[in-house]
């Protein structure tokens, strides 16, 4: 006997298994149209290969994997593909998605496929990269890429492979049915994930309410070392973390995931998948889904192609229209309600429930919180709930992260019980919403902060630069003021004066004897121009400092003006002798230019 | 094709609020038997009176607030109320002193805070306390004497001492609490002379004795139907037996155990009026803390305080504490090391 170990809390909801488990699983047949989300699993969508138009056969590959958390997606049987568009997905909030719509041809043609029933013989990372390339997840709940999970962790060494065959939710017995009907197929699987883990123990845990189901599991398994664990019927026994600590004693640690302790977790339907895929080379085209709830004639477990639209298992199922009330995808517990059946199934829809009016609960008004406890002593992550739902309410989100929002499972166990009926588990995913998105909005505006103030240092930067020119040109100018000041004679303006006077006597020189008659001035050619080049170089030196001159003068004058200083006057005055002198000296420049220039057409 | 839309789960257990407060007004009968078979009709009729009272009041306020009046009424907290201080004040008590505590209890320490849930005060302890404060003579000494004492009044005469309040033929019919005379005789007398009193019957305390095995049984139901966890009523208990072994074991000095279990208030505090939800501690832990605490208080105050009963004052100072436990004795949740104990700080929340 499998030592177990019991978790806190937990709830004893009515199963209502029986509906669906009296026939055998049936085939749910071709529908008219199969729509393939292009997510259907944890992590990135695939990037579709395919063309409106194109032929494919069953098997062949729709969509490729991207990025490593990705996984592929293939034809669930042979066709047309008709459009590629957004259409709604299974979702609780009726969100369109991208969809590969696929018209059957009826042939059902598989393509080529390639079993890999020597695994054994094989590199694992062969047999990873089959998993992964026949687009295998996690078929029990959130669609977990398989292939990563069975990725060996490297530091750590795998203890305990886990089954998860527990299916606490009511209603949902797909689990159920696979177990009875596909056990051999189940325990192949097992020994797949065994080889590629190498864990010392494999364990199977099953609720003690699938009598048959253990049966057939302990006639499959033999003696190949699989241990089975029939474990205490109590919801959410089936939850990853709530089965890991029934079966091992161990807890997934916070922030963790259950390799950290040594565990891997695989639900059974995947177990059958991964055996399908690498003996059979099947990828994941159909799965067992639940009909059940009693708007329905027939419920049963349907095997049922993936992208088959609900609409087509009601029918199959002899939907009464007038009795449907609500559509539940997924458990009473945990599903959460469709606005229309025209949604597909995809990999991870395990159960479909059409309720007739009455059969599912019609919640009384919500009333206030008394305290009584009754969440915390049912809450099987050991939370708060009641606290948690104060500071829900109230919007505290960082009180309510201090007692660990974020380790809830949303199994809602205490909106089960609350006696005043209040939709806690609406409450918390209100919260984790909320915090989610302050935090990417506060990493928006930490970015945009970072960006304001890194900007804001570089204008300052640029600022204080162009500050130290100005002042070291005003200290340049004031020296140059106060040297005038002193011996006024020798300032360097009027020396720029004389130079510049000399200078436009020199032009005028040279003026003079460009005049002189050719056959001279073919005798003296180089002199004007030894002349006349110097002269138009120093000529432009002086603009230059006359203007760079005028240019601090200015500055000082404005600086001068806002600081209201007493030397506005003199400045001032100084401003416009300068610019005199600019004048002066561009006037000079210009004609010694022109006169350069007329001097060389009469070279040529 | 209207298809209900619903948050999950679409399943519930069918147990209201109302339901349980239907159980806590069922479960509370044998003691009111027990108390009216002792006693005379004085429990009864208050019990009738408060409730009465209660409801009127609360139906009053919701009407000021603009609240539904029905639905709210329908969760039968305000009858709880008035029932717990019906069982609690003293049988011959005067219907205006009842009508200062159900209306202070109602008005002052539920609806003000918000109604139902918003109260950190346990609503009839805050009520009694009130009553206790100001009629201290009335709510003290004048608990109605044991069937057998004293000439018991009937049905029509109870009526008479309670609602037009003609006190003075009361001292007929009334008589100190067996805590009320050991603690104040115990000073100057042995303990075989004290207990010599009527009070004390052959047992541990005339009528008081039944009294509180009434309302231990129908405390051990409300356990057993998991209204309340057992936390807070055992640790409670489990305090005051700590306390009275370890400072008052000689009989003739201190209040012997047995009176403290099975004397004035202490089964009925301890299942029915410390289990308040809304005002009580949360976690186990918490319930622990906050049971054992008010065992302490209850102790400390019978003991070297001037009331001889203390169940009002020591609850009212355990809800002064809860947000505090509530802070320091979160449950660890699965997956962590420990529990997180004190108060979100900022940096924890990034």
């Amino acid at each position: 006997m499998t030592k177990l170990w019991d978790f806190n809390g937990g709830v004893h909801p009515l199963p209502n298994k029986h509906q669906s488990t009296s026939a055998p699983i049936q085939q749910a047949g071709l529908p008219d149209q199969l729509v393939l989300p292009l997510q259907q699993h944890v992590g990135s969508p695939a990037e579709t290969r395919v063309q409106p138009g194109d032929r494919v056969l069953k098997g062949d590959c729709l969509a490729d994997a991207l990025g490593s958390m990705g996984v592929p997606l293939h034809a669930p049987t042979s066709g047309v593909i008709e459009s590629v568009l957004k259409m709604p997905v299974p979702h609780p909030s009726g969100l369109l998605d991208w969809c590969i719509v696929l018209i059957p041809d009826g042939e059902d043609a598989w393509t080529e496929r390639h079993p890999m029933t020597d695994y054994r013989s094989r590199e694992i990372s062969q047999v990873l990269a089959r998993v992964r390339d026949l687009g295998i997840v996690g078929l029990g709940g959130a669609g977990f890429p398989t292939s990563v999970k069975l990725r060996s962790p490297g530091d750590k060494k795998v203890m305990t492979l886990v089954l998860n065959g527990a299916e606490c939710e009511p209603y949902i017995t797909a689990d159920d049915m696979l177990m009875r009907e596909r056990a051999a197929e189940v325990v192949e699987g097992a020994q797949i994930m065994a080889w590629l883990l190498k864990p010392e123990r494999c364990v199977i845990g099953i609720e003690d309410n699938k009598p048959e189901a253990i049966a057939a599991l302990q006639d499959a398994v033999g003696d190949s070392g699989i241990e089975i664990a029939v474990i205490p019927t109590k919801y959410p026994s089936g939850g990853e973390k709530q089965l890991i600590h029934i079966l091992t004693g161990l807890e997934v640690p916070y922030n963790g995931i259950p390799a950290d302790v040594g565990v891997v977790c695989q639900n059974v339907g995947t177990a059958l998948a991964v055996s399908r895929a690498v003996l059979h080379g099947e990828p994941l085209l159909s799965r067992i889904t639940t009909l059940t709830g009693q708007a329905l004639a027939q419920p049963a477990n349907y095997e049922v192609l993936l992208g088959t639209p609900i609409s087509h298992l009601l029918a199959r199922a002899r939907l009464n229209p007038n009795r449907l009330e609500r559509l539940i995808m997924g458990g009473p517990m945990m599903g959460f309600t469709l606005q229309t059946d025209s949604v597909p199934v995809v990999k991870t829809t395990n159960c479909v429930i059409a309720a007739a009016p009455g059969e599912l609960d019609e919640p009384p008004p919500e009333q206030p919180c008394i305290r009584c406890g009754a969440c915390a002593e049912v809450c099987p992550m050991e939370l708060l709930p009641q606290q948690l739902f104060w500071y829900a309410r109230s919007e505290e989100f960082d009180k309510a992260e201090h007692l660990n929002l974020f380790d809830c499972i949303e199994c809602g166990a205490c909106s089960y019980v609350c006696p005043s009926s209040i939709p806690l588990v609406q409450y918390y995913r209100f919260a984790k919403g909320e915090i989610r998105t302050q935090r990417i909005e506060q990493l928006k505006s930490d970015q945009a902060r970072e960006r304001f103030e890194a900007r804001q240092a570089r204008l300052e930067r640029e600022q204080a630069e162009k500050e130290a020119r100005k002042r070291e040109r005003a200290q340049a100018a004031a020296k140059a003021q106060a040297r005038k000041a002193e011996k006024p004679d020798q300032g360097q303006p009027s020396k720029d004066d004389r130079q510049a006077k000399a200078a436009a006597v020199q032009a005028a020189l040279a003026r003079k004897r460009q005049e002189t008659p050719a056959g001279a001035a073919s005798s003296e050619e180089p002199a004007p121009k030894s002349s006349g080049e110097p002269d138009l170089k120093s000529l432009r030196l002086q603009l230059a400092q006359a203007q760079e001159k005028l240019a601090t003068m200015e500055a000082m004058l404005t600086e001068a003006r806002s600081a209201e200083t007493d030397n506005r006057e003199k400045l001032e005055r100084a401003v416009t002798k300068n610019q005199d002198r600019v004048a002066r000296a561009q006037v000079a420049f210009d004609r010694a230019q022109a006169e350069s220039a007329e001097a060389a057409n009469h070279h040529d | 094709m209207a298809l209900t839309q619903q948050t999950s789960p679409h399943a519930r257990q069918a147990r209201s609020t109302s339901q349980l407060m239907l159980w806590v007004i069922v479960l509370t009968m044998p003691g009111l038997l027990a108390q009216t078979l002792f006693f005379g009709w004085g429990n009864l009729i208050n019990v009738l009176w408060c409730i009465a009272l209660a409801i009127g009041a609360e139906a009053a306020v919701l009407r000021l607030r603009e609240r539904p009046i029905k639905s709210v009424l329908k969760d039968n907290t305000a009858a709880v109320t008035g029932l717990l201080l019906g069982l609690a004040l003293p049988p011959l008590a005067p219907w205006w002193v009842s009508a200062i505590a159900v209306i202070s209890a109602i008005v002052m320490a539920k609806q003000l805070y918000g109604g139902l849930g918003a109260n950190p005060f346990n609503p009839a302890m805050v009520g009694y306390a009130l009553a206790l404060i100001s009629f201290p003579v009335a709510m003290t000494t004048n608990w109605a004497a044991p069937m057998g004492l004293a000439s018991a009044p009937g049905f029509t005469e109870t009526m008479g001492i309670i609602f037009p309040g003609q006190q003075t033929t009361i001292d007929a019919y009334t008589m100190a609490t067996p805590l009320d005379v050991y603690k104040h005789d115990i000073t100057t007398r042995m303990s075989a002379e004290v207990t010599g009193h009527p009070t004390f019957g052959d047992g541990i305390a005339r009528g008081w004795e039944w009294v509180n095995a009434a309302f231990l049984a129908g405390g051990l139901g409300l356990v057993f139907l998991r209204i309340i966890s057992w936390h807070i009523p055992v640790s409670l208990l489990a305090a005051l037996v700590f306390m009275s072994l370890a400072f008052g074991t000689n009989p003739d000095q201190y209040t012997p155990l047995s009176l403290h279990l099975f004397a004035g208030a202490t089964m009925l505090g301890a299942f029915f009026i410390a289990t308040d939800p809304v005002s009580a501690a949360t976690s186990h832990q918490g319930k622990l803390i906050y049971g054992a605490g008010i065992g302490i208080i209850l102790y400390i105050i019978r003991t070297w305080g001037s009331y001889p009963d203390a169940l009002a004052f020591a609850v009212l100072l355990m809800n002064f504490a809860v947000p505090f436990i509530d802070h320091y004795t979160p449950p660890r949740t699965y997956g962590h090391k420990k529990p997180r104990r004190g108060l979100a700080s900022r940096t924890e929340a990034r």
